[in-house]
């Protein structure tokens, strides 16, 4: 059984539709991307897994279970967490209550606020700042370790590599392993096709509310990439 | 000697708008609302201080304190999730029109079920006693407990804020919401908590003032205004510039009174938030949070 | 068919369009409601005087609400405080009338500039604030105003006091005659609040205000001075709820720093504009009726009644914001006072006509 099935998701905007019957599947254990251009429908996709969306039609089950009508905070407790766009840390707290936010609803599992300074240890000396202080590298690194501190089996990244500079995004991807170690299942949603492509085990690319493209990244050719991602 | 025990008195009185102005902050802090219905919720415990009283024979008041915080915080609650709820994050207008229409069914309702004569409470000796300093000089017991619970309840909601969970997931939703729930924070049980606990904070204010002095369904208006003058005046986000802002008020109202007669009392007060506003309109003691 | 629209045809990329401003419908109303308005000048002339002074009455809160309105529903600006203006005009009245000495129906004019340039400093102050916090300092101003009138004695202080002037006048014209002046003044003041608002919110600046309403940032970076347009949605509205306050001085003949300055005429028109619908000008007219006739009926119920404008409020607000009115426009699309412009699209070449993206209201006029 999928960790996470979405079948056939249609979410609107008021009277905009942003997604049209979205279906896919992610696999316990793997790293699922999805990928595509602004405004294509990734976030409103994340958005809707977490809770804070409702579709109009479709079904998103977790484990086997539908959690359509499960608000946000139920679903973290069954292990669905998230890293929003724009990391959205708590500006007015410190790192470590940021991280302590995290562990809100936590469930049993590995990840404690050590665990996570040992993964990020940018963050070790910024414990006591206040979070509206960090450059955008920390705050990704404290977005994540934050959605970690719930201990989710299904962790959605929205955007993570958005406006770091290399050598930072490198970094957090160089966590995943760990991560996935620990028993997470990672759903990343990245405009940067060129980083998420080399750990993805499968990706969906996302153009304009559509699925254009689904597989397994190494059997597709940047062409048929290509031509998914601008709808060409 | 009259003018510095105008200025005590005042700064006592601060202690009592400074209960109040926690409550009116503590709820726009968490959720963006301005509750004009304020003043209203510090003048219904007084009454059911009233009915409890009634109900049992020789019960003094204060001991009704404890349950009328209870059933404070319960009807904040309900009231929190039952309708006001709906109109948090709809914009401004929406909370203002629902709370003041809040404020005019209590009022009226308060005036339809008592009456809109004043009523008091009756504590007995303690309404007197007071603590002689000099011959000219005495401090009454009642308005320095008041005083002091201001100071406990600040204290004690800056811990809560700053070390517990809850407090904790109280700062997290008012920096962002939507963040929060993706948490796991149930933002409409915490806003219910947070209403709770500010009717929970002014019922304290309220019945003691049923009892030192008399209350009226029509008290609510002025006791929102003080409210908000002192939040001001201390600035905003800051629970002790909150308890400060209340004794400036509260010392300006009564050495005006002092100065000009009782006439003017409120009138002072309203100045010297004025005066606030327009130098210094962050407030004495404002908390800047960079975004 | 003579056009109604206000732009010349223009040509963008290769599509012709036209700016679409009114309906034929509009314009048959239009010419119904020149019939109304005729009737209502001349009312006083044949009416029952009961009847002029009800209608003193309505025109009264029609005017309030609208410029209430006009201030929430286009520049964001929530008042809880405009009684305070009302107290003003109505004790400025008194003051030109019995103190210095001008005829009442003349008064009414110093009434109003009192409100104007009253609104000054009070913008000034309760600018620094947002959102409800304003609310609340509006309300401090309006209290601000109560206590300082209400502690000069010469007013007459606590207990108010007549306007000699006004009730001589009432004596010596006769009821009938005194009503119809001040009727006159009261439909003035609600014609000039809706016309106000009309004119202000088709203009370049009420574009501005409507832009502002929805989003504050963006419409700056379009060039509206917004601090400068909220100014002045806050000094007409004081200018015009002073004019109410004259009004409202002359009909009852004296002023009382109780009911000239009572919280309960915001109260009023919060309800009228939200039953009628905010951010409309066609709400608070359904809102004023609907208002007037429950005040007709009930209000010798005393709390009561107020307990139920205020659920009634509630209701509206939290299940169906946009009021009665908004309902109406949702189902048919008609507005009687059309503020917005259409952009239609005409194809090249040919008669047809089509809109650019939503409905085409009927009977819409050729351009």
């Amino acid at each position: 059984m999928s960790l996470l099935e979405i079948k056939d998701l249609s979410v609107f905007y008021e009277d905009f539709q942003a997604l049209y019957d979205i279906s896919l599947t992610v696999e316990e254990g793997e790293i699922f991307a999805c990928i595509g251009a602004n405004g294509a429908g990734k976030s409103t996709l994340l958005r809707t897994i977490a809770g804070v969306l409702s579709a109009r039609r479709g079904h998103i089950l977790f484990d086997g279970k539908p959690i359509d009508h499960l608000p946000p905070y139920k679903r973290v407790e069954l292990g669905i967490s998230s890293v929003p766009e724009g990391r959205r840390v708590f500006p007015s707290l410190t790192v470590h209550e940021n991280l302590l936010m995290g562990a809100y609803r936590k469930r049993k599992g590995p990840w404690t606020a050590d665990a996570i300074y040992e993964l990020f240890p940018l963050l070790v000396p910024l414990r006591k700042r206040q979070a509206s202080g960090l450059s955008g590298g920390e705050q990704q690194a404290l977005a994540i370790g934050r959605a970690l501190m719930a201990n989710p089996r299904l962790i959605l990244m929205d955007e993570v590599s958005l406006g770091l500079a290399p050598v930072v995004i490198k970094r957090i991807y160089e966590a995943f392993p760990t991560m996935l170690a620990n028993g997470c299942t990672i759903l990343v949603v990245e405009q940067d096709v060129q980083h998420v492509l080399t750990v993805a085990n499968h990706v969906a690319c996302f153009l304009e509310g559509r699925i254009s493209l689904q597989g397994v990244p190494c059997e597709l050719t940047v062409d048929q990439i290509t031509a998914a991602y601008f709808g060409v | 000697m009259d003018w510095i025990n105008a200025i005590i008195q005042g700064i006592l009185l601060g202690g009592l708008y400074a209960l109040f102005a926690v409550g009116l902050s503590l709820v726009f802090g968490t959720m963006r609302l301005t509750n004009l219905a304020h003043g209203d919720l510090t003048v219904l415990p007084a009454y059911i201080a009233l009915i409890l009283v009634g109900s049992a024979n020789r019960f003094n008041p204060l001991y009704s304190i404890p349950i009328v915080m209870v059933i404070m915080f319960i009807v904040g609650y309900l009231l929190q999730r039952g309708l006001l709820n709906f109109v948090v994050g709809r914009g401004d207008i929406q909370g203002v029109i629902v709370t003041f229409a809040l404020s005019i069914i209590i009022m009226n309702g308060l005036q339809e079920g008592f009456t809109a004569n004043s009523q008091g409470l009756d504590a007995g000796k303690i309404e007197n006693l007071s603590i002689t300093i000099s011959d000219r000089l005495a401090i009454g017991w009642l308005p320095l407990i008041i005083f002091l619970m201001a100071v406990v309840v600040v204290a004690a909601l800056q811990l809560f804020m700053g070390k517990t969970k809850m407090g904790r997931a109280f700062r997290a939703v008012s920096d962002d919401q939507e963040a929060a729930r993706l948490m796991g924070v149930n933002t409409r049980h915490i806003w219910g908590v947070a209403m709770g606990v500010a009717l929970l904070i002014v019922s304290i204010g309220g019945v003691m003032m049923g009892i030192r002095t008399t209350f009226n369904p029509m008290l609510g208006s002025d006791r929102l205004i003080f409210a908000f003058e002192s939040v001001i005046i201390g600035g905003m986000g800051s629970s002790w510039g909150t308890l400060l802002g209340g004794v400036v008020l509260g010392v300006a109202q009564l050495l005006g009174a002092r100065a000009f007669g009782p006439a003017w009392q409120l009138l002072v007060g309203h100045v010297v938030f004025v005066l606030v506003l327009a130098l210094r309109p962050q407030g004495f003691l404002p908390k800047t949070v960079t975004a | 068919m003579s056009a109604v629209s206000s732009a010349p045809k223009a040509t963008v990329a290769s599509r012709r369009f036209t700016v679409w401003v009114a309906s034929r419908t509009n314009l048959m109303i239009l010419a119904f409601g020149v019939l109304v308005l005729l009737v209502l000048i001349v009312f006083p002339l044949f009416g029952p005087t009961n009847w002029t002074r009800r209608l003193i009455d309505f025109f009264s809160y029609l005017a309030l609400a609208q410029l209430w309105n006009l201030m929430l529903g286009y520049a964001g600006l929530i008042s809880v405080g405009q009684q305070g203006f009302i107290g003003i005009g109505a004790y400025t009245l008194w003051l030109f009338s019995d103190i210095i000495g001008i005829h009442p129906l003349i008064s009414v004019v110093f009434a109003a500039a009192a409100g104007v340039i009253i609104a000054f400093p009070a913008a000034a102050l309760v600018f620094r604030l947002k959102g409800g916090y304003l609310a609340i300092g509006t309300w401090v101003i309006a209290e601000i105003m109560r206590l300082i009138v209400a502690n000069i004695k010469r007013t007459g202080g606590g207990s108010g006091i007549t306007i000699q002037a006004t009730s001589r006048l009432a004596q010596t014209l006769g009821d009938a005659a005194w009503y119809s002046r001040v009727y006159w003044w009261g439909l003035a003041a609600a014609l000039i609040a809706i016309a106000v608002v009309y004119l202000l919110l088709r203009s370049r600046t009420g574009l501005g205000l409507q832009a502002m309403r929805d989003n504050d940032l963006a419409a700056e970076s379009c060039g509206v001075n917004l601090w400068r347009a909220k100014l002045y949605t806050y000094v007409i509205a004081g200018g015009g709820c002073a004019l109410v306050g004259a009004v409202q001085a002359m009909y009852s003949l004296r002023v009382h720093p109780g009911s000239a300055f009572s919280v309960n005429w915001t109260a009023y028109l919060i309800f009228i504009s939200v039953i009628g619908g905010i951010g409309t000008i066609e709400g608070p007219i359904i809102g004023a009726i609907i208002f007037y006739v429950l005040r007709e009926t009930t209000s010798k119920y005393g709390t009561w009644y107020f307990i139920a404008l205020g659920l009634i409020a509630i209701i509206v607000t939290v299940w169906s914001p946009a009021g009665i009115y908004g309902w109406v426009l949702k189902k048919t699309k008609f507005y009687l006072f059309p503020l917005q412009r259409r952009l239609r699209l005409l194809t090249e070449g040919s008669e047809s006509r089509r809109t650019s993206r939503a409905e085409t209201p009927e009977g819409a006029v050729q351009a």
